[in-house]
């Protein structure tokens, strides 16, 4: 029994359900809804390499690398503005975020 | 036979230390749990052929990005059990959103016979360079994206700093252009001309 | 043909448009002497080619000339053209209408001298004389509609002429409403014609004529119309207008508001006429439509005798004979129900002149007694303006159709032939136009005796205040006397030339022209009788000449009526001065409803002014407050704050409710990518 591509999509798409159960679980907590979208990232990125592997296309990689590179400016912005945000209001509750209330 | 076991291995680790990082009670704990769930992954990678990608995560990401997580999380005084409270009673919602993704794309997969019409891959030559063959498409095809992808990161750079930045009153420092820019005729030094013998101080000794 | 014909046509219509634009346009840079100058050379020029082209025709045999100057467009093969059609009508009419401008125009000179707005009433007259010639040798309907809104927006003006009073303001106003009416059934008509004879251009319309007796059209599902009639009852109606017949009379009187010599030129001896003159030269038209035909005799009857009677109380001279031109006009309107064109227009033309004369007089009268119009403070002046006393007597006498005189040779060959008339409605016409005859002669005297005999009902005080007293017109009896500040004396000679001048033809005009006129195929081919209506064929076999009718007058009801009117007059104003008084207590009703013009004011203001404003208001307050305002307007942005209302509840502003959205939205559109 060899490991085809099934198992890698199976694994991107769990990965991915977790990661989405996630910002459900924790969605009061900013730092980890973060995490979470993280981890729906490479779930995505898995499905990309796996691909890119089974279609011998090299492009598919190509892909993952910008979006590494967009995750990372992504996670840096994030993270500043999280950074800002506990600084102004002392919380990173999402509970306490809705001065955008209508 | 020895890439199945170590799929499954690895791809129980990943599942695992992803269920660990929505679930762990504690920031710190879900930020190394998703720092495994990326070397898991980096594993899983290289078992996919993508040697190139597959270290760039491991530095990128655990090395920097994760890094970054853990050292917000712990500068950040953060009230925990605040944050944690309604988990409970949102877990089952999550687990049915999750079940609801997760059947979806199973679905997808399943009925469009992916896995089945593209079970092998092509094995590379012995002498396949993985980084070289990524090289050889970024540099070339999609060069223009890669000068983007460049910005973008800049863009995150000047961002990320623009946004933390905050300038504290009172703090000394130094104005380096100001200093350059010193100039002795104007201002630096003031001559008085003062006729001897009429001196505040009164007589001459 | 002479060549030179069209160029002539051309100098009649424009020399009065030239000068009145260089009076009007350059007026700040023109002295005074130049704007009038100008005005009334133009207006003699035309004057002098309309007596030339009319000698051209009678003694040179000139025929008619149907002439196009210039093309102005074409729609449809319907083709728009400027372009005369000179017949022997439109050659009577151009001197008659160019004389009593020119009247007009050296009158004015001396009326006017001290106004304000000298060069701009010159250039008003001489412009409403330009419209009254091109209405009149329009060869084609949109140039008879172009002078006819023309002849309306000048007539607009010169009412309005002294702006700042409110009363000339209004009666503009009026006059412009009024007449737009008429000229709406009026344009009417003439889309009709259009319609049915796809041609605007006279003589392919009376070409066509013919075939339109057997059409009818449908006004009303189910009740057809016979064409002709339709047509000829909505050119009438503009008729109406213009020539203020009953309903459509009630701006005329109040035109008075006008200047004197505006109240002659307009609203006497020209624009009023053009409704006459349009059914004349629509006469082969309307002698399709007996119905059309009775409904003229009829409505000019009423006019006739029920305007007539509402003379008789006035006060204002100038209303007086407005009145009577309103009466004189129903007369006209008769003579045309009764297919006796000739006569209408004849009656048009002696008309013009003495009624001319008589407002022209009028308006000497007013200047001697400083701009006092009201009889009341008159009388006596016969000692003091010798010239206008005796040429407001031959105007009366003309007026009340004295024998020999013009107005007699027309008003009695009217009452003749509406009595040989054999239309449905003749009868009563007959009676009104008869009756008419007294009543004409009794208000004529009753102004003629009030203002010129009996005692002065004014004082001259010489330095006293100069105080007319407007302001206690209310009361009936008891007015206080006039004030004059030097005795009231004979007007200039640019005033009085013009008296005696129109004076001559009122004289004269009937013995000169009566046989040519109506019995000697003076107009020929531009007027259509049809054969059954031949009414003045049949006069003819009547008529020994003018001397004989002046003698068989004597025979005629009309002398004794009009001599009774004239008695009743004396009797009421000079014998017994107080009973005119006695007898409006007594028959306080009769009097009422004639003081109040038949209540037609109260009527169009209660119904059609207040029914407007009525209709308006609702409009206002139920479609544009209420729906515009209400319903579409704040509705909107009600149901917009209602429904953004329920929208804002799911903007909680939580960030975890936005990703749930997504994820849910993510999931439902997988699943439907999948399921479909």
């Amino acid at each position: 029994m060899t490991v085809t591509l099934f198992d890698f999509l199976a694994l991107s798409g769990v990965l991915f359900a977790i990661g989405m159960a996630g910002v459900f679980l924790n969605r009061k907590n900013l730092i980890l809804l973060l995490m979470c979208i993280e981890l729906m990232l490479l779930a995505a990125n898995f499905n990309f390499i796996a691909f890119s592997r089974y279609l011998n296309d090299p492009a598919g990689q190509v892909f993952v690398f910008f979006i590494l590179t967009v995750a990372a400016a992504e996670a840096a912005i994030g993270l500043a503005i999280l950074v800002v945000l506990f600084r102004n209001r002392q919380s990173i509750n999402v509970e306490e975020l809705d001065s955008m209330k209508g | 036979m020895v890439q199945t076991v170590v799929f499954i291995v690895l791809a129980a680790i990943l599942v695992g230390s992803a269920l660990g990082v929505i679930s762990a009670r504690n920031p710190v704990h879900s930020a190394l749990f998703l720092v495994l769930a990326f070397v898991t992954s980096a594993g899983l990678w290289i078992l996919l052929e993508a040697e190139f990608l597959a270290l760039v995560l491991v530095l990128v990401y655990v090395g920097a990005v994760m890094v970054l997580f853990l050292f917000v999380v712990m500068m950040l005084d953060i009230d925990t059990d605040t944050l944690r409270q309604g988990f409970v009673r949102y877990a089952p919602l999550g687990v049915v959103v999750a079940a609801v993704v997760v059947v979806e794309i199973g679905y997808v997969v399943w009925t469009r016979k992916l896995g089945v019409t593209l079970g092998t891959p092509v094995p590379h030559a012995a002498n396949y360079s993985n980084t070289r063959a990524l090289g050889d498409v970024i540099y070339t095809t999609y060069a223009y994206p890669f000068e983007l992808a460049a910005v973008i990161l800049l863009v995150g750079i000047v961002a990320a700093i623009a946004l933390t930045l905050r300038r504290r009153p009172g703090t000394r420092s130094q104005n380096p252009a100001k200093q350059v820019r010193v100039s002795a005729k104007r201002g630096r030094i003031r001559l008085v001309k003062m006729p001897s013998g009429h001196g505040r101080g009164g007589e001459a000794p | 043909m002479n060549p030179a014909m069209p160029t002539i046509f051309l100098i009649i219509v424009l020399a009065p448009l030239a000068a009145a634009i260089i009076a009007g346009i350059f007026m700040r840079f023109i002295p005074r002497p130049v704007s009038h100058w100008v005005t009334t050379l133009g207006v003699a020029l035309s004057f002098v080619l309309s007596v030339y082209v009319l000698w051209q025709m009678l003694y040179k045999g000139m025929g008619n000339l149907n002439v196009t100057v210039y093309n102005w467009g074409v729609v449809d093969n319907v083709q728009f053209q400027v372009g005369f059609l000179m017949d022997r009508l439109t050659a009577l009419m151009i001197t008659v209408v160019s004389f009593v401008s020119l009247m007009v125009h050296v009158y004015t000179i001396g009326y006017m001298a001290d106004d304000p707005g000298y060069k701009r009433f010159f250039s008003y007259i001489a412009l409403f004389t330009f419209s009254m010639l091109m209405l009149v040798m329009a060869n084609n309907f949109l140039q008879l509609f172009f002078g006819w809104e023309a002849v309306g927006l000048v007539s607009y003006l010169l009412i309005g002429f002294w702006y700042t009073r409110p009363t000339a303001i209004y009666a503009g106003l009026k006059a412009f409403l009024v007449n737009r009416v008429g000229d709406f059934g009026f344009l009417l008509g003439i889309a009709l014609v259009l319609t049915y004879t796809g041609s605007v251009n006279y003589a392919a319309v009376f070409a066509y004529a013919p075939q339109l007796a057997g059409q009818h059209i449908q006004l009303f599902p189910g009740l057809a119309w016979s064409v002709p009639t339709v047509i000829c009852i909505l050119l009438f109606v503009g008729a109406m207008g213009k020539s203020a017949q009953v309903p459509l009379h009630v701006w005329l009187p109040d035109s008075m508001e006008g200047p004197t010599p505006i109240s002659a030129l307009i609203h006497a001896a020209t624009m009023v006429t053009a409704g006459i003159f349009m059914v004349a030269r629509m006469s082969p038209l309307f002698e399709l439509s007996d119905t059309a035909l009775s409904v003229v005799m009829i409505i000019g009857a009423i006019t006739a005798f029920f305007m007539g009677l509402v003379g008789i109380v006035q006060n204002d001279i100038k209303r007086v004979i407005a009145y009577s031109t309103l009466s004189q006009l129903g007369y006209m309107a008769v003579a045309l129900g009764a297919s006796a064109y000739a006569a209408g227009i004849f009656h048009l033309m002696t008309h013009a002149f003495f009624k001319a004369l008589l407002f022209l007089a009028a308006g000497s009268v007013i200047i001697a007694m400083h701009h006092e119009q009201d009889m009341r403070r008159m009388g006596g002046l016969r000692k003091y303006m010798p010239i206008t006393y005796v040429t407001f007597l031959i105007g009366s006498l003309a007026l009340i159709a004295f024998p020999g005189f013009a107005g007699f040779f027309s008003k009695d060959t009217i009452i003749a032939a509406v009595h040989d008339s054999r239309r449905a409605g003749a009868g009563f016409a007959y009676w009104c136009v008869l009756l008419g005859v007294f009543v004409t002669a009794l208000y004529t005297f009753r102004m003629f005796f009030m203002t010129f005999h009996g005692k002065e009902r004014f004082v001259v005080e010489p330095g006293g205040k100069h105080d007319h007293g407007h302001e206690d017109h209310a009361s009936e009896e008891h007015l206080a006397p006039g004030h004059l500040v030097h005795p009231p004396k004979e007007s200039p000679w640019v005033v009085t030339v013009p008296l005696i001048l129109l004076a001559i033809p009122s004289l004269f005009i009937g013995w000169l022209t009566i046989q040519p006129v109506l019995y000697g195929g003076f107009f020929g081919s531009s007027i259509y009788v049809a054969p059954s209506h031949h009414v003045m064929q049949r006069l003819t076999g009547e008529f020994h000449g003018a001397a004989s009718m002046v003698k068989e007058s004597v025979t005629s009801p009309a002398l004794y009526l009009a001599l009774a009117g004239v008695f009743v007059a004396w009797f009421f104003y000079l014998y017994a001065p107080r009973l005119p008084a006695l007898l409006a207590q007594k028959l306080s009703t009769f009097y009422q409803l004639l003081f109040h013009k038949f209540y037609f004011d109260e009527i169009y203001a209660f119904f059609i002014a207040g029914g407007t404003r009525g209709l308006g208001n609702a409009l206002w307050k139920g479609g544009d407050g209420a729906v515009i305002d209400g319903v579409l307007v704040n509705g909107s942005a009600r149901a917009v704050g209602w429904l953004s209302g329920i929208l804002r509840r799911g903007q909680s502003g939580y960030l975890y409710h936005y990703a749930f959205a997504m994820i849910v939205g993510l999931c439902l559109l997988l699943g439907w990518l999948l399921l479909r």
